[in-house]
């Protein structure tokens, strides 16, 4: 029996014009993500790509100016802070964030009771805004009127200035991103700790492992591949950082917490140097892909996907 | 089995008492053990709900009781007025609104766009399909600020500066998290289904919205919670966008309400309870979908 399938396209035979009409059809399914790819991700990229090599304040007409950008970039000293800013967020948020969010997940796996009652106290800093969140630390941190500085006067360590500390500014906003953040990386840990097979862990300690060589030789091992992955997110999201620093310090004192987020952002809108902040944007993104890449490589080194 | 097994199964067997205290003792390292685990665990919480606790306390304060040294947890009486002061001098209704119409189209276009961009990778071929699915999963690596610039200008030549629009209209337009979600689970779904479905004429728009959308309720419903929640939170692009009062969300609101009561943190805390309460009432109710979210994004991805 051949099934006559409607629509033009003569010169074709049915199995040929089916697959025709189904890719069609798929182009069709496809559209809005087809023009969101072009209008919101693909284009954007190559325009601020070329944005990046004006001087443009958006209302003049942009004027080429080459390399310029760029250059202004490596020579004067506040783009090498902001660099060395947000490599330093990253390299205490990361880790600290992923540590905390390991041990907690590995204690919640230990068939708690009200287990998903923790797991939901652990995850409230990341439903609330950053907005909110970063107004609600900022007192915290109040010098002197704040409980964290009675804490630490009460145990006798004088506190710092903290937001207002060009040297605690920066821990401070570490402090409380990992605070706010960790949840997710939790659950993540944690849906990897129950792919784990029960009957390793069991075979282990029958074995006579005791909990710490259980961890080295099984637990941590298997969970390589998670924690790969973690640490790729979390290396993307920390590089940009910006709204608890927007918030909380608006990148001071004396640019100590300026990160490249916030440098973008005020440079294309409030001083209106859209070209400047394109060629700070693509230093952003060349930094991200390089790390992602990077760790893609590096990965074959420690991850374990045996199982 | 092993050698310690034995031992201590003919220990048992040779000295029942010693082994009794054995296990005794055991059991007592056990419960000392889950003991110290539950108290690192409630420690732990204690310190996650610390800063909402300081928020709320602070917000039923009087300002000078908010500035009192040492800081008082309890606050004596508390102020409730100090809620109703700030509604007053604050448009925190507007920017509610505004924050639940955004949050809300942006939700719906989102569903709809990523899952059709699913179900077309997932079960239809077409030319470019590996090319495009790949395309897409690395725009997740092209941070916002790199976008920032090229789409204000593109919205800004639509005249959308101080509008709605560039909040919720590029939901409508798919999305890589979403359509990656969908299309893994639209991967489990047997292919039966479709072909069952085709055998009776069915076309893959019938399939799609007669079998697949209803079978994908439960990752459609965690798809809408992260998408309203990122809408309802988010903060670079409405601070980009909105100028006017009467056009803020609750996150520019509360950050302009920053500059205004500066050091008032007695009605700054109780507009920022105001604004997390909403997300909180969700995140208590649709938890498992929150959990599910992240879990089959971590553990696919």
């Amino acid at each position: 029996m051949t099934q006559r399938v409607q629509t033009g396209f003569p010169w074709l035979n049915n199995r040929q014009r089916k697959y025709f009409n189904e890719a069609a059809l798929a182009y069709l399914f496809l559209l809005p993500t087809l023009i969101g790819l072009v209008l919101f991700s693909l284009g954007p990229v190559i325009v601020g790509f070329l944005v990046s090599f004006t001087n443009w304040n958006i209302l003049l007409p942009p004027q080429w100016v080459g390399l310029q950008n760029y250059q202004t970039l490596i020579e004067q000293d506040l783009p090498h802070k902001v660099l060395w800013n947000t490599i330093y967020f990253t390299a205490l948020n990361v880790p600290l964030n992923m540590a905390v969010a390991l041990g907690v997940a590995l204690l919640l796996n230990q068939q708690l009771r009200f287990a998903a009652f923790y797991r939901a106290v652990y995850f409230l800093p990341v439903v609330s805004s950053a907005v909110a969140a970063s107004l609600i630390w900022t007192w915290l941190f109040s010098p002197n009127f704040g409980p964290i500085n009675y804490f630490l006067e009460s145990v006798g360590i004088p506190g710092p200035a903290w937001l207002g500390s060009t040297t605690w500014a920066m821990p401070a906003v570490i402090i409380m991103s990992v605070w706010k953040g960790f949840g997710t990386n939790m659950l993540i840990f944690l849906a990897g700790l129950q792919g784990i097979p029960q009957e390793l862990e069991e075979a282990a300690m029958i074995d006579g492992a005791n909990r710490w060589q259980r961890f080295w030789n099984v637990t941590w091992p298997l969970l390589t591949p998670t924690t790969f992955f973690v640490l790729v997110i979390s290396c993307i999201v920390s590089f940009q950082v910006f709204e608890q620093v927007f918030v909380m310090t608006e990148g001071g004192p004396a640019y100590a917490t300026t990160v490249l987020g916030l440098f973008i952002y005020l440079n294309a809108f409030r001083y209106n140097n859209m070209g400047y902040a394109a060629s700070a944007a693509y230093v952003l993104f060349a930094i991200v892909l390089a790390i992602t890449l990077a760790q893609f490589r590096l990965q074959a080194r420690w991850t374990n996907y045996d199982l | 089995m092993s050698r310690s097994a034995t031992q201590s199964a003919n220990r048992g067997t040779a000295l029942p008492s010693r082994f009794e205290s054995r296990i005794t003792q055991r059991t007592l390292l056990y419960a000392a053990q889950r003991l110290l685990i539950h108290g690192v665990v409630w420690v732990g919480a204690i310190l996650m709900v610390m800063p909402f606790l300081w928020m709320l306390s602070t917000s039923l304060k009087t300002q000078g009781a908010a500035l009192t040294y040492p800081p008082e947890w309890i606050p004596r009486p508390p102020q409730w007025n100090n809620y109703a002061e700030v509604v007053q001098s604050f448009p925190f209704a507007t920017f509610a609104f505004n924050s639940l119409k955004i949050a809300i189209l942006g939700t719906v276009g989102q569903l709809i766009s990523t899952s059709l961009g699913a179900y077309a990778f997932a079960r239809m071929n077409f030319p470019g399909r590996q090319v495009l699915f790949v395309l897409l999963l690395a725009t997740l690596m092209i941070p916002g600020h790199v976008t920032m610039i090229p789409t204000y200008i593109l919205f800004s030549k639509l005249g959308w500066v101080n509008t709605h629009y560039p909040l919720f209209v590029p939901a409508w337009f798919g999305g890589a998290f979403g359509t990656f979600l969908i299309r893994q689970f639209f991967l489990t779904l047997p292919q039966d289904y479709s072909d069952a479905a085709a055998i009776d004429g069915a076309g893959h728009f019938h399939i799609f919205t007669r079998i697949y959308l209803p079978l994908a309720k439960p990752v459609l419903a965690t798809l809408a919670l992260f998408t309203f929640m990122n809408h309802w939170n988010e903060f670079l692009l409405p601070i980009i966008y909105l100028t006017n009062q009467e056009k803020m969300t609750l996150t520019v609101g509360l950050s302009y309400f920053r500059l205004q009561f500066n050091t008032l943190y007695h009605y700054l805390m109780a507009g920022t309870l105001l604004s997390i309460i909403p997300i909180f009432v969700l995140f208590v109710l649709l938890q498992k979908y929150f959990v599910r979210g992240i879990v089959m994004s971590g553990i696919k991805g």
